[in-house]
This record gives structure tokens, sequence and C-alpha cells, in this order.
């Protein structure tokens, strides 16, 4: 579980990745990343999030998101990534999604 | 002759956050007549034409300067973001599949121009010396596109 806040952008990205990827080495198979409290998103954050759902999904495992905010789901919809990722409205929701 | 606003700052990350604000201070207060939702794509396509500008930097290894020059008039924002890290072949870009198809995943980089064109009324390349200059054209609606490849 990786709770991002703030903007997501060329610069901090970076950590970003350097969160989710803590979540994989710490040996789980499902990262949820909540992205409720991001305000900015760009292409490289985007970017990290791809990169990082093929690893965990190589892996077996998955990797969804939590977006509650028309700014960030606008981002994923224009670049058709909506698809890509189980994008839910809650944490509770994310981890369920397989028991829907 | 319209206002235009230029800000020059270090090609670093960091200073991105910077101009986003300065760009969309700029439209508020300067008569855009943008709503939230095009300030929101004004805000993005910005950034990732400067996140290029820092990076053409980054590949060649060395320090430079990114010029940002902005205009607002009724209806619409202009912004020019100027780099002098080398420039690149817009041509070599290589289109993205379907975003149906499983080979999508692959493609984590490259998504900031298609971003760009799919945000902005208009956007131009133009080389300059040993660099590039991209002009964003961004009015109150965002143009109608298929969905980005």
């Amino acid at each position: 579980m990786a709770v991002v806040s703030g903007e997501v952008d060329f610069g901090t990205a970076p950590r970003l990745r350097d969160a989710v990827v803590k979540v994989a080495t710490d040996g789980a198979r499902l990262a949820v990343v909540d992205l409720s409290e991001v305000q900015f998103l760009d292409s490289t954050g985007l970017g990290v999030l791809v990169a990082c759902l093929k690893r965990f999904r190589s892996l077996g495992g998955d990797l969804r998101l939590v977006v509650t905010s028309d700014r960030v789901r606008n981002v994923f919809e224009i670049t058709g990534l909506t698809t890509a990722f189980g994008i839910h409205e809650t944490v509770a929701a994310a981890v369920a999604q397989d028991r829907r | 002759m319209k206002d235009e606003v230029a800000l020059r700052f270090p090609a670093r990350a960091e200073h991105l956050a910077l101009v986003r604000l300065v760009v969309t201070h700029l439209a508020e207060h300067h008569g855009a007549g943008l709503d939230l939702a095009r300030m929101d794509d004004l805000r993005l396509a910005v950034s990732e034409a400067c996140a290029n500008a820092v990076e053409a930097y980054g590949r060649q290894g060395r320090a430079g300067e990114v010029l940002v020059r902005c205009s607002v008039v009724p209806g619409e924002v202009t912004v020019e973001v100027e780099d002098h890290g080398g420039g690149f072949v817009l041509d070599d870009l290589v289109p993205h599949p379907p975003v149906e198809a499983p080979e999508r995943l692959h493609h984590e980089h490259g998504l900031g121009i298609p971003l760009m064109r799919q945000l902005a009324d208009r956007v131009e390349f133009h080389a300059v010396e040993e660099g590039t200059t991209v002009r964003l054209v961004v009015g109150p609606e965002r143009p109608r596109h298929h969905q980005l490849r």
C-alpha cells in the first residue's frame, strides 16, 4: 500500500517509483496506490505507474489505484490507460476487486 | 500588443511546479476565460513541454536554461517553451499501439508529446539553435481528438 500526495511530475516521480518498489520488495503481490491526495500527475508519473503495474503483473500480482478526483482521473482517460489499471474510489474497493 | 510574461529557469525538474504556478496564475488573472478543467489541461500541457526541455539538457549531461513565454488574450493562452538542449527529430517518435493492445503497457515513456497534442488547441515544434521551441495554444474548449494512440 502506498499513499501518495502532492504533485507527481518529472521531478518527483522517482519518489513514487521508490515507494511502489518498496511495496514489491517487502514481498507483497498486490500494490494499492492511493492517489486521492494527488493534486497533479504528469506523463512521467503515469509512466512510473505503468512500469510498476508490469512489474507486479509479471510476478503474478497486481497494482490497483485509488483515484477520487476528476483532475487525476482525466489524465488516465485522455491517455486511454483507464482500461489498463483497476481504478477504484476507495482502498477497500481496490483490495476487494477480486471478490466482486 | 498583448502582454507577454517571460520566465527563465535553470533546467532542473524542481522548477516545474513554479512554472505551473506562474502560467496558471497568468491565465486566471489576465482574463483567459478558461474553466477549471481547461486550466488543468493548460497546466499539464505546459508542464510536459517544460519537462521535455529539462530532460533534453539532462540527456546531454549539461546545465542550461529553459525560457517560458506566456501571453494571454480573452479565450486563449499561448505558451512558448524554449530550450537549447540539443533538439530532437519529431519524425523519429514511434506511434503508440492502440490503447486496447496489450503491448500498450510497454510504452511507459514518450507519453508527453501525445498528451500535449491531446490537450492543446495547437502544438507546434520549431527547431532553434541546438534546441527546440514548443508553442502551445490553449483555448476554452478541449479539441476533439480520437483517443490517444
